[in-house]
């Protein structure tokens, strides 16, 4: 299936890209369609899996014990296999990823005039790369995915960004694939000295376990933990960030900010900290460190800014500094809280850009000092972001409260005075999210200005966005009950805990 | 017999000459000349199969035939044969005369061949001679044109200067050991003090020598201006077949003869590859001139490869390192050989000039796609993105070093890579400029042989990067 999966989303992008020679209307619709069979698919699949093996932990070393797994022989000089395999925690990505990724064709359904086929096709591509790096187990092919979807994203950005899309599509880029050749280094160098005399091997189960000890492992550990922390994006690797967000379409900023920020904590969690045990324990509190540094440094910037994307992009460097928090304190409740916030605020920050896009569209300007009383114009854009405003800043009920107050919960028992610290970025947030709509959608309104409100496509897209954050505020369970298998099969890759990395708190599950 | 049937390849280069030269005699048609070449190419790589039955086998004292030499040979001709098709519209507008063009083209891949054969330091120079006369007329081809004679020139007094200096060398390590062949030079270096310095002098002069045809920093001041000069098919073949057809030989000759023994020399080849490593990437960000950007990249990537002499010290890890040379070459070989493809078919039509600014490409992936994407394929591979060759390429010297330890070196290759990334993605930039954007650019009507050769290219760089294994496995069995 999962191969399937990746091949569905390739075809589809080629086939999109073709169809703009018959219609230009046509390609949108192609691709709207293969990520909705891709879904299918997906829970097709699903429901066909016993329900008991959702429960079983999943060690992740055997092959059985993951939902999904499958592997080919691809290049055996070197150990090299095309290995798959979904859990938990890779099923609720990819729903994620698809759900996000229907987000962003649907808010590129009118904007994209130029060349509409290859910029889904490139849409498509980006997904491909996305829910490669979240299926393989194989590095080798961990690394070729994470390289890969730069390249429909950067194209993403070149061809239909904004006014300085040049300058912004290179700095993603650099930072990105040095980021990644340090990470492609250290992968070699683990699975060159995890082999030993004997053969080589780049599978993930092979490799736990064999990281080197001492200088060498912190040495190969932070080759991935750079290429992680440079796409989640953490302080001080965060400033392609702004400068990408900002230049991206709607579309790209979507996938940006909902997706492919992800993959870098999906890293961290399934190769960083399980391949480096004691290289990840000793690093901890720096890691913990950049994190808080990260949420207000963040907070503090995005608070200054006048353009409303680039308002969105600082948000999102303080709210992914709650994820690093969330892994390097490595208890069952902060975990938790990392995935929450991973899901939530894929959702929330998709739709504050998509909010963002449709003005751009609208008003032509990002700049919020040229919008003001826009809730008179356009009621409904003003409910929703005002949603999603209060979303962000994370008022209970909503899933990015649940995350953010178990992130702090697990981290509280780790390091008190750094989750004081963070925990300042929840007051933070609300001031630039509420200064977000003060400067837009209220204030003296523009009587000459003319502003279409939502249409039905775009308040469809809202709806379901909301309702998935209340879901996620106020019934997490399933989410809980999806991934607790898999980290209860991580947790105990590391042994010995001491007070950095504090042991498991039984019963995790709230 | 057995020894005509080992060196096979080089007998159908010799006759495919001495066929283009006698059709030239009596009929005079560029269309003719450049089938008649093409074709002899094509012959002479099948060749190389026939010849395989008999390898391993010593071709007199001068030539080797063995599965190392028929590999490249393979590479180099088909080389050739890409330049011969790449050429045909382009040599019709830039030379008066242009069917002994053809005839250069076959001799310089003989020259190449040779090189590969080489087990002699005799029959290195007459390869080496051979590819450079054949390539100083190459590049002063189209003779309507001043900038072609001036790279030529340059190309010339530099290139004789750098004999010469490969000579003394020759004549330093003969006045030790008394002989020229390779593993007998290996001996006679065993058996002679290990310290001492008129040898290593010598083998010193010959690494500066081929590093000179290398153009590895600090040689390499003639490469941009012969590069931007000569015709860009021919910039395609020097880049590609001129230098891989020396660096084989070089590894050769290190590994035979056994060159390893003094860490020093190796050292230098080291220090080469860094200063190339960082020095072209830091020179190629200047340029917006494609062709002399290509030019600093392909110093850097002479750099990349020198780092599989630093590998070699160390004896256990030599196989990995002679096949990620291997691996890289070819990569290399069909990566350059499309890139400049493209360069040429943007060039065809212009007479005075031989640059192809940046501005040059502007819109080109509205205007011609199928060119963008070859363009796009080719920079991603010689950027080492995944799923082209150049990332196996990459990927293999990567795993060379690490299993070396060569930390400086994949300091420098990493610094250098990501530099990189920056001038091949210009090119990129400039290709998706939306349409009012590219009022300088120029028009393109390649013909169908460009493009269908540029699919093909395009085709085996991917081919490469996806499915690798089965070059992998042919490597990993012959060498």
């Amino acid at each position: 299936m999962m191969l399937e999966l990746i091949m569905l989303l390739l075809a589809g992008g080629v086939v999109a890209w073709q169809s703009e020679r018959f219609n230009p209307n046509l390609p949108r619709w192609i691709a709207m369609a293969t990520v909705i069979l891709g879904m299918l698919l997906l829970l097709s699949t699903i429901s066909g899996i016993p329900a008991d093996t959702f429960n079983m932990v999943t060690e992740p070393s055997k092959a059985e014990n993951w939902l999904l797994y499958s592997r080919h022989e691809w290049i055996p000089r070197f150990g090299i296999s095309l290995e798959l395999g979904m859990d938990g925690l890779s099923l609720l990505m990819l729903i994620l990823t698809l759900a996000l990724g229907a987000i962003a064709i649907v808010s590129s359904w009118n904007e994209i005039e130029f060349n509409p086929g290859l910029f889904q096709a490139n849409l498509l591509w980006t997904l491909t790369g996305v829910i490669g790096v979240f299926l393989a187990l194989d590095l080798f092919l961990f690394f070729l995915f994470w390289e890969v979807m730069l390249i429909p994203m950067y194209l993403l950005i070149a061809i239909w960004g904004h006014e300085n899309r040049g300058y912004a599509a290179m700095k993603f880029f650099i930072f990105t694939q040095v980021s990644g050749l340090l990470m492609l280094l250290s992968i070699i160098v683990l699975a060159v000295q995890g082999a030993g005399d004997g053969d080589i091997s780049f599978s993930y189960g092979d490799l736990l376990g064999s990281a080197p000890t001492g200088k060498a492992g912190m040495l190969t550990m932070l080759g991935f933990f750079l290429a992680f922390t440079v796409k989640l994006p953490g302080f001080p690797f965060h400033t392609w960030l702004p400068d990408a967000h900002t230049q991206a379409p709607t579309a790209g900023s979507v996938l940006l900010a909902g997706i492919l920020l992800k993959t870098g904590a999906y890293g961290l969690l399934r190769f960083c900290i399980p391949l480096f045990p004691e290289a990840s324990m000793q690093f901890a509190p720096i890691a913990m460190t950049l994190g808080t540094v990260g949420i207000i440094y963040g907070a503090v910037l995005a608070f200054a800014q006048s353009d409303f994307k680039r308002l969105v992009a600082y948000s999102s460097v303080s709210h992914m500094g709650f994820v690093l928090l969330g892994l390097y304190a490595w208890n069952s409740l902060a975990l938790q809280g990392a995935i929450m916030q991973m899901v939530a605020h894929g959702v929330s920050t998709a739709a504050l850009f998509m909010m963002a896009g449709a003005l751009q569209h609208r008003l032509h300007t990002r700049d919020m000092n040229r919008m003001g009383g826009l809730w008179y114009n356009a009621p409904r854009m003003g409910a929703c972001a005002m949603f999603f405003a209060v979303a962000s800043l994370g008022l209970p009920g909503m899933g990015n409260f649940v995350a953010e107050f178990l992130v702090l919960a697990g981290l509280f028992a780790v390091s008190p005075w750094m989750t004081a610290a963070a925990a300042i970025g929840l007051i933070t947030a609300a001031i630039y999210s509420l200064w977000l709509m003060q400067k837009t959608f209220q204030g003296k309104p523009d009587e000459e200005r003319k502003l279409q409100d939502f249409d039905r496509r775009e308040m469809g897209a809202m709806v379901i966005m909301m309702a998935a954050l209340l879901w996620l505020g106020l019934y997490p369970q399933p989410v809980f009950d999806l991934t607790q298998p898999v980290l209860e099969g991580l947790q105990p890759l590391i042994v010995n805990v001491p007070e950095t990395l504090a042991g498991n708190i039984p019963g995790g599950t709230p | 017999m057995n020894e005509f049937v080992a060196i096979a390849p080089l007998l159908m280069l010799a006759l495919g000459a001495t066929a283009v030269m006698l059709q030239i005699a009596f009929l005079r048609s560029v269309r003719l000349t450049a089938v008649v070449a093409t074709v002899s190419l094509l012959l002479a790589s099948a060749s190389c199969f026939y010849a395989n039955d008999t390898a391993p086998l010593q071709v007199g004292a001068l030539l080797q035939a063995d599965t190392y030499s028929l590999l490249f040979c393979i590479l180099f001709t088909l080389a050739g044969a890409v330049t011969c098709v790449l050429s045909l519209d382009y040599i019709q507008h830039h030379g008066d005369e242009p069917e002994e063009y053809f005839l250069l083209l076959i001799l310089a891949t003989l020259g190449a061949c040779v090189l590969a054969y080489a087990v002699h330091l005799a029959s290195l120079l007459l390869g080496l001679e051979l590819l450079s006369v054949s390539l100083y007329a190459l590049i002063a081809y189209p003779n309507r044109s001043l900038l072609p004679l001036e790279a030529a020139i340059k190309y010339l007094v530099l290139s004789g200067a750098a004999s010469a200096t490969l000579l003394f060398g020759f004549a330093l390590l003969y006045a030790t050991t008394g002989t020229l062949h390779f593993s007998e030079l290996g001996t006679a270096l065993e058996q002679s003090d290990m310290g001492a310095a008129l040898p290593m002098a010598g083998a010193a002069m010959i690494l500066a020598g081929l590093a000179f045809k290398l153009s590895a920093v600090p040689f390499h001041l003639w490469t941009p201006d012969v590069y931007d000069g000569a015709p860009a098919p021919i910039s395609g073949f020097l880049a590609s077949v001129g230098k891989a057809a020396v660096f084989v030989v070089l590894l050769r000759l290190f590994l035979e003869a056994n060159l390893f023994r003094y860490e020093r020399l190796v050292e230098l080849t080291g220090l080469m590859a860094i200063l190339s490593m960082l020095a072209g990437n830091l020179l190629a960000l200047q340029q917006t001139n494609i062709k002399r950007m290509l030019a600093y990249s392909s110093i850097a990537h002479i750099g990349y490869l020198l780092i599989v002499f630093m590998v070699c010290l160390d004896l256990s890890n030599r196989d990995i390192a002679i096949e990620a040379a291997a691996f890289y070459l070819i990569a290399y070989t069909a990566t350059t050989l499309a890139a400049f493809g493209l360069l040429t078919l943007i060039n065809e039509k212009r007479v005075e000039r031989e640059q192809v600014q940046l501005q040059h490409v502007s819109g080109l992936f509205w205007r011609q796609p199928v060119l963008a994407g070859l363009m796009l394929v080719a920079l991603l591979s010689l950027a080492g993105i995944p799923l082209t060759a150049g990332f196996i390429g990459k990927f293999y010297i990567f795993s060379a070093a690490v299993s070396g330890s060569n930390w400086i070196l994949l300091a420098a290759l990493i610094i250098g890579s990501g530099i990189s990334i920056y001038y091949y993605l210009r090119v990129v930039f400039y290709m998706t400029k939306h349409a009012e954007e590219h009022k300088d650019a120029i028009e393109l009507s390649p013909g169908w042989s460009g493009k269908a050769l540029s699919c093909l290219l395009i085709a085996s760089i991917l081919v490469l990067g996806i499915m690798p294994q089965s070059l992998i496995a042919v490597l990993g069995s012959i060498l």
